[in-house]
């Protein structure tokens, strides 16, 4: 990067610091949204090898009938801690916190977040819940065993080490709270001159309606958990039938967040589709506005479906089907951005680069998670459904298909920004057509089995399930090899990558107008914005700006 | 951006945003409303289930008690504000006066609370005692309440009490000034919030029989 024909100014933020320390301390203390996003890049990635790893050996478990490699009990510890790791830990933080961090900024022209030192905090206290996690795992007790969703009574009456874990949730939610303040504050804030609302990329929208989730629905599971633990180590009674409380009071306030957490889960992804569509169609996006809105009408629609998850519960019919009739709306905003995303693409000049396959893939699997998670917000086919592989299939196929597979997209699209390097875009295709595959392979099976009955969280099955099972098994190892290529091209091409240039992908919104990767500061001066947001007449310009 | 912000030029890094501030502790305080609004929804779940016994269990609470509570945190959310008002007019000394007073009245909040605690549970009344046990299942639910919800809000009284002594030391030292007020104006919001939540708790405990 010590390149001698650029002026010296030209300091990426890796070679200046916020502060006066030097290595390992300029990271830990530092304050620059882009260093505190890679710090989360990290961390999240960590955890989600753990959680992979998880997921896999549970799949080793189910290759055959009966105990394979573990008993019941360590099963039931594993599915709890893939369930909590892969939710808490990677998949609510990893696209706000990681991308949110880093380009948020940047896309709106600002120097930083609006509150530095807090996100830096947020970073604090995002490992603090992940160490508590980990803790819980070796203190006696035993790992927590009662599934992501500690529902109650189990939850209470188990003698794992439930209440150190949920508190570990508990304190992750006080990240995710903080981190949403700070990017609303930013956006409201921070926008360089001329970036009206309208004129925001559709990243950041997402983002700041993936914000006003996290605040209106993280303090909800706060007290939730905080009853939990209060119920475990007093017998308050609050959820305890034998002392009057109710449980299933416990489920609804769990899903008062938990349901639009999977929207926190996913808006962030429909942001990123958002910005790689455009930029490899080479077209403006069809109705900027409508997928605006339509993120506005998901965070706020996605807030009164929760009571779907308890069909089964025996609440009552009317709020059962008042639930259902509200679970039908809130595919429309789906629908809305899906429809808008495909006619960006009609006669547009597409340049399949593997970002782009990313999108594509996710365009495929996002809409069989959807279309199925219709079949379980019909009342009569989710009593069929319920607690099956079919839900399993579905949340998969919308969380992992949709998010995590967008997850991968920012990372091959952005990943020229950060780190000024360029990975092998061959390896990278192959990564993309391996994980279709092997994601195929892993869940579809899934919906059939729960079709024909095979309920969730058993580590044992009746023979006729085999043959799907071993497909679903060999999957998961096609899984874990496409994992291993695509995090040995990137770290590769971290440390040996040829340096990428500075717009690779011809990008227009503000990140691409700064170096890569950025200054300190990210741009020599705050810019003015005179184009809307994907208007690709500015390519020519741009070029004549670089000279 | 605030590019017209007098600060002076020590941390070039650090921008001042008063109004960005603020809204962030809007925010925040919204996320406290809608903590306690989870609780708010428990009691008024378990209100509508158990009414009688509800009624019977809150005559056992002192309303003398509460009131004088009540009191007590109303005119220390007067002296707080008081304390914003004259540090703004760059009366240091009123200032410091009256942030020593907030603090003082929430200590004796918490004393009254200890009190008032400390009496109920040596006539055996708290979660999973025996005595409570034995009691109607609507009573030891309003019980269990009364203990969570006035135990997370004297926590925040707490939390509250530990923020206004940093400020006194911030106003002493002189780095929250006339100028420069916003971390005493947030913490103002965030102790008028505490006071709030109180007024709503005191009705549905101590006055509603």
């Amino acid at each position: 990067m010590a390149n001698g024909t650029v002026a010296l100014e030209e300091k990426s933020f890796y070679e200046e610091s916020t502060n006066k320390y030097s290595g390992i301390l300029s990271w830990l203390l530092t304050t620059d949204h882009k260093r505190i996003g890679l710090l989360y890049l990290v961390t999240i990635c960590a955890f989600f090898i753990v959680g992979v790893i998880l997921g896999i050996l549970m799949r080793l478990e189910l290759i055959a009938p009966g105990p394979t490699i573990m008993e019941a009990q360590t099963y039931n510890t594993l599915f709890t801690l893939h369930g909590v790791i892969m939710i808490f830990l990677f998949i609510i933080p990893g696209l706000p916190a990681i991308f949110g961090n880093f380009f948020l900024p940047l896309q709106i022209g600002a120097k930083d977040v609006a509150f530095p030192r807090l996100n830096l905090l947020s970073w604090y206290i995002y490992v603090i819940g992940a160490i508590l996690v980990l803790i819980s795992l070796f203190l006696p007790g035993g790992p927590i065993d009662t599934g992501w969703t500690f529902y109650i009574p189990y939850s209470v009456r188990s003698t794992t080490n439930v209440s150190l874990a949920i508190f570990a949730a508990f304190v992750l939610g006080f990240s995710s709270i903080l981190t949403g303040l700070n990017f609303i504050t930013t956006v409201h804030r921070m926008r360089a001159p001329g970036m009206g609302w309208f004129r925001m990329p559709l990243f950041i929208w997402s983002i700041y309606s993936t914000a006003w989730i996290q605040i209106i629905a993280t303090p909800v599971i706060g007290i939730t958990i905080l009853l939990v633990i209060m119920e475990r180590a007093f017998g308050v009674g609050i959820f305890d039938p034998a002392l009057g409380g109710d449980p299933i009071l416990y489920q609804h306030l769990f899903w008062i967040y938990s349901h639009p957490a999977v929207y926190i889960m996913v808006l962030p992804a429909m942001g990123v589709v958002s910005e790689i569509i455009p930029t490899f169609a080479r077209r403006t996006i069809f109705g900027y506005k409508a997928i605006a809105f339509s993120s506005l009408a998901i965070a706020f629609v996605g807030y009164l479906v929760w009571a779907h998850h308890m069909f089964t519960s025996g609440i009552s019919d009317t709020a059962r089907w008042i639930f259902s009739l509200l679970t039908f709306i809130v595919a429309l905003p789906s629908g809305v951005k899906v429809f808008n995303w495909v006619a960006t693409m009609y006669k547009g000049s597409i340049d399949p680069k593997p970002p782009f396959l990313w999108v594509m893939s996710f365009i495929v699997l996002f809409s069989i998670g959807g279309l199925t998670g219709l079949v379980l917000g019909s009342l009569a086919t989710d009593i069929h459904l319920h607690d099956t592989y079919f839900v399993v299939a579905h949340f998969h196929y919308v969380m992992f298909g949709g998010t995590g597979t967008i997850f991968f997209g920012a990372l091959f699209y952005w990943f020229p920004k950060m780190f000024g390097k360029m990975y092998s875009i061959k390896w990278a295709n192959i990564s993309v057509a391996l994980f279709f595959i092997a994601f195929n392979m892993l869940y579809f099976p899934k919906f059939i089995m729960g079709y024909m009955g095979m309920p969730r969280r058993y580590f044992d099955y009746l023979p006729e399930f085999t043959n799907l099972q071993v497909i679903s098994t060999v999957g998961s190892w096609l899984m874990g090899i496409t994992m291993i290529i695509i995090f040995a091209n990137l770290i590769y091409s971290v440390k040996k990558g040829k340096k990428s240039p500075e717009n690779p992908w011809g990008g227009v919104t503000l990140e691409w107008h700064t170096a890569s990767p950025p200054p300190l500061e990210n741009f020599h001066e705050i810019p003015t914005v005179t184009h809307e947001p994907y208007d690709f007449s500015q390519l020519e310009e741009m070029k004549h700006e670089s000279k | 951006m605030n590019q017209s912000s007098h600060a002076p030029a020590v941390e070039q890094h650090a921008h001042r945003d008063d109004i960005g501030a603020k809204m962030g502790m809007w925010l925040f305080l919204f996320t406290e409303l809608l903590l306690f609004g989870g609780m708010f929804l428990m009691y008024a779940y378990y209100r509508f289930q158990y009414p009688d016994q509800f009624k019977i269990a809150a005559m056992e609470l002192s309303t003398s008690m509460g009131t004088l509570n009540t009191i007590i945190l109303l005119t220390s959310s007067l002296t707080v504000a008081i304390a914003i008002t004259a540090l703004r007019k760059g009366n240091r000394f009123l200032a410091l006066l009256n942030l020593f007073v907030t603090i003082v009245f929430a200590l004796a909040f918490m004393v009254n609370k200890l009190f008032e605690w400390s009496a109920k549970i040596s006539h055996g009344i708290y979660p999973g005692s025996e005595d409570i046990l034995n009691k109607p299942n609507g009573e030891i639910l309003f019980y269990g309440l009364y203990y969570v919800m006035t135990g997370l809000h004297g926590l925040h009284v707490i939390i509250g009490v530990v923020i206004l002594s940093f400020m006194f030391v911030f106003i002493y030292k002189g780095s929250v000034n006339k100028d420069n007020f916003m971390k005493l104006e947030n913490s103002g919001l965030y102790w008028h919030l505490v006071d709030l939540i109180w007024i709503f708790l005191f009705p549905l405990f101590y006055l509603i029989h």
